[in-house]
């Protein structure tokens, strides 16, 4: 069982050890700073809208919600973002491109669960054809719950992958710079 | 598909995934096409990615119970797909609905159908091109998300409906905010218009496209804004009437070819333009009317025990056309089979044997004007 | 006009073919001879007094107490304001019915789904593959006794309670 689940603790090693320099100096923190606070306001994230939550998606991104304001902007491609939203329910003919998709995508990438559907399996727990939540098949960083959540749930999710961005050692772990 | 033959080798044939996941907002619908450069020869749909087994569920639901799963049914129209089940138990069960309670149903599923509209316009201008009338779409319907989450507390998967009636009345002071709006919906909509629907690259891009004849639409199973944009004259809640529409007024618009052919891209968004008109006014002659019943009277008398047996069908007019409800009893607290008979699943024939001769591009905005959801496909 | 008329004019053309008329039910149906399914159906289509231009509705239910699969067929007409229910009784150990979709075309996609979850071959169908389950699915889901299996190409189907995966995660971090 842990095999199974190991991808999704894969994101909890992502901080590295701390083994060497402990003591940081200051320009590489400013650097990490800027750097992030420059990554951390244009996270694009993936269309990925497949059920309902699909909708709340697009009205977060519509007038009143705006997911842009925030740097956001949606990509049709896998390839050019960072954010994979995964929004609504998962089943096993589709969890197969999922993962497909999360490969193409290029690292940092992070991952938001949207909906009860894809955090468990959300509303249907009884069904043959369901994946039991999107995270049985890639490392998820932040689960949005509701059914379908609130525009402000989602803006919410979005501001929390924000802060992991911005509590990063980027440099450190890209680069190995202490 | 699971494997490809090349007939000819020399051919200049090219066969193109489209989908599951594409920017197009119809939900996750796969086309395999078979394609001459840009002119297809063959569009496959490949369905099933949305299969959440909602009708086996079913079998393990008590029938009230099972209400929050009709919302999911076709999320886009959930009142409606709330309002099949509820008025099919009733009819297995012989329960009647307080007239206050059906003018409440009307109000709400016809607040569903221009939300659901608003959506299936916008995102057909998005797919050919036009990416500004979507957010004009979903500002008209986040109003309207407002005014059902005060009426029944939900955004998008409602739950409104309740066998018997509906789950609460109408809050205070509603009735003024919903009237106001139409008062500011119509114009909206003859902005809409000019922004879009007569748009001279709009309609270059609709108009002869797909045309689909009223017999090959009644053939092929398609119903409701499709099949009336095709001239067949045909709306459940005239024809048919159910619930208190015969003691409403309203128009059905039909498609009269007015910028192609009759049945083309174009009929199909401009019957849903129309649609929209028409479900504005039949919200304020419901909002009129509905006082004529005492206030707080919205559920009907229920068994008390809910163990029928025996089949009923039943059909109501949805955003998407005709849903029907078939459910089977066998004398237990679950039913014994639930079966929704969506207007999306039978859309699909339709592409495969339309697209050949057409553009990608065109094939896009076929898919769009069908105004296909997954939900309703794999249910 | 209403069903009892439908059902004896069907009768009086084909005979045997229709039985077992239900009168008293919320929506009176008859069992149709699955041997002669597409006479009976060519009649309903093409009769100009029954004018069932409409195949509403194509379905499948599941009977294992009698052994039966029951393929449902709702039509309606849009000319006469009727509709008409047939059920035709399928063998469950071999369900086969011949198809209708040289009748009406919305027939291919709805027989499709009703093989797709219950099994039901339809003779002379141009294309009958699974349509929402996975080509590589085994088993009918909609029969009544359809068990899940354990995982689907390495994705388990259960997913564990929120306490234990609290454990199991942090077992695979260690």
């Amino acid at each position: 069982m842990g095999q199974l689940f190991g991808h999704a603790t894969q994101r909890m090693d992502r901080y590295g050890d701390d083994s060497g320099s402990i003591v940081q100096t200051r320009v590489t923190n400013v650097i990490n700073q800027v750097l992030n606070w420059g990554r951390a306001n244009s996270v694009w994230y993936l269309l990925f809208g497949l059920a309902c939550c699909a909708i709340e998606l697009m009205q977060t991104g519509g007038p009143r919600g705006d997911l842009e304001r925030f740097g956001s902007a949606p990509r049709p491609s896998p390839r050019s973002s960072d954010l994979i939203i995964v929004a609504g329910t998962l089943t096993y003919k589709m969890a197969l491109r999922v993962k497909r998709l999360y490969d193409q995508m290029s690292e940092p990438k992070y991952v938001i669960s949207m909906g009860s559907c894809s955090n468990c399996g959300g509303l249907f727990q009884y069904a043959y054809s369901v994946c039991k939540g999107v995270d049985q098949i890639i490392p998820v960083d932040v689960y949005v719950p509701g059914c379908p959540p609130r525009p402000e749930a989602l803006l919410e999710g979005l501001l929390k992958i924000q802060e992991q961005i911005k509590s990063e050692r980027y440099l450190q772990e890209r680069y190995g710079i202490a | 598909m699971s494997e490809i033959v090349f007939a000819n080798p020399q051919d200049d044939e090219m066969v193109l995934n489209m989908g599951p996941h594409h920017p197009s907002t119809h939900g996750v619908l796969r086309f395999v096409i078979h394609t001459d450069g840009e002119v297809i020869r063959k569009a496959y749909p490949d369905v099933g990615y949305l299969h959440r087994s909602i009708e086996k569920i079913g079998e393990r639901c008590t029938y009230p119970g099972y209400m929050p799963y009709t919302d999911r049914v076709d999320y886009l129209a959930a009142m409606f797909a709330n309002e099949v089940w509820a008025a099919a138990c009733e009819k297995l069960m012989d329960i009647g609905v307080p007239k206050r309670a059906q003018y409440l149903r009307v109000i709400s599923c016809e607040l569903n159908r221009i939300a659901s509209h608003m959506i299936s316009l916008g995102a057909m201008a998005m797919d050919v091109g036009a990416v500004t009338p979507f957010p004009y779409a979903l500002r008209e319907r986040e109003f309207i998300n407002d005014f059902i989450e005060e009426l029944c507390g939900a955004r998008l998967t409602y739950n409104y409906h309740r066998i018997g009636g509906v789950s609460f009345d109408m809050p205070a002071g509603w009735r003024e905010k919903v009237l106001a709006w139409i008062d500011h919906f119509l114009p909206t909509m003859d902005e809409f218009d000019r922004l879009i629907t007569n748009n001279e690259i709009y309609v270059r891009r609709l108009a002869n496209v797909a045309v689909i004849t009223a017999e090959e639409a009644v053939s092929h199973g398609l119903v409701g804004p499709n099949l009336r944009a095709s001239g067949f004259d045909w709306d459940l809640r005239r024809d048919r009437a159910y619930s208190v529409y015969p003691e409403l007024e309203f128009e059905v618009p039909l498609g009269r070819g007015a910028r192609g052919t009759v049945g083309d891209c174009w009929d199909r968004f401009w019957v849903r333009v129309e649609e929209c008109r028409q479900s504005a006014k039949l919200v304020r002659q419901a909002l009129q009317k509905i006082d004529e019943h005492p206030e707080g009277d919205v559920q009907g008398e229920l068994p008390r025990k809910m163990r029928p047996t025996g089949e009923a069908y039943v059909r109501i007019e949805s955003a998407r056309g005709d849903m029907g409800c078939y459910v089977v009893g066998d004398g237990k607290d679950e039913c014994y089979r639930a079966r929704f008979r969506t207007g999306s699943f039978n859309s699909l024939a339709v592409i495969e044997d339309k697209s050949e001769g057409l553009y990608i591009a065109d094939l896009v905005a076929f898919i769009a004007s069908l105004d296909i959801v997954a939900p309703e496909i794999d249910r | 006009m209403k069903q009892q008329e439908i059902f004896e004019r069907l009768h009086a053309k084909h005979g045997g073919a229709v039985t077992d008329f239900q009168a008293g039910a919320k929506d009176p149906w008859c069992k149709v001879d699955p041997a002669r399914l597409v006479e009976v159906c060519r009649t309903l289509r093409d009769d100009p007094e029954l004018d069932m231009k409409f195949l509403e509705n194509l379905t499948g239910v599941d009977y294992p107490k009698t052994n039966e699969i029951a393929v449902v067929y709702h039509f309606t007409s849009y000319g006469k304001r009727h509709d008409f229910c047939m059920k035709a009784m399928l063998d469950r150990e071999d369900p086969s019915v011949e198809t209708l979709s040289g009748l009406w075309q919305c027939a291919r996609y709805n027989e499709r789904e009703c093989y797709d979850l219950l099994g039901v071959i339809f003779e002379g169908h141009p294309d009958l593959r699974r349509v929402l389950l996975p080509d590589d699915w085994e088993g009918y889901p909609l029969r009544k006794d359809f068990t899940e299996k354990d995982d689907y190409h390495g994705i388990p189907t259960v997913r564990p309670n929120p306490i234990d995966l609290f454990a199991i995660k942090a077992k695979g971090k260690a």
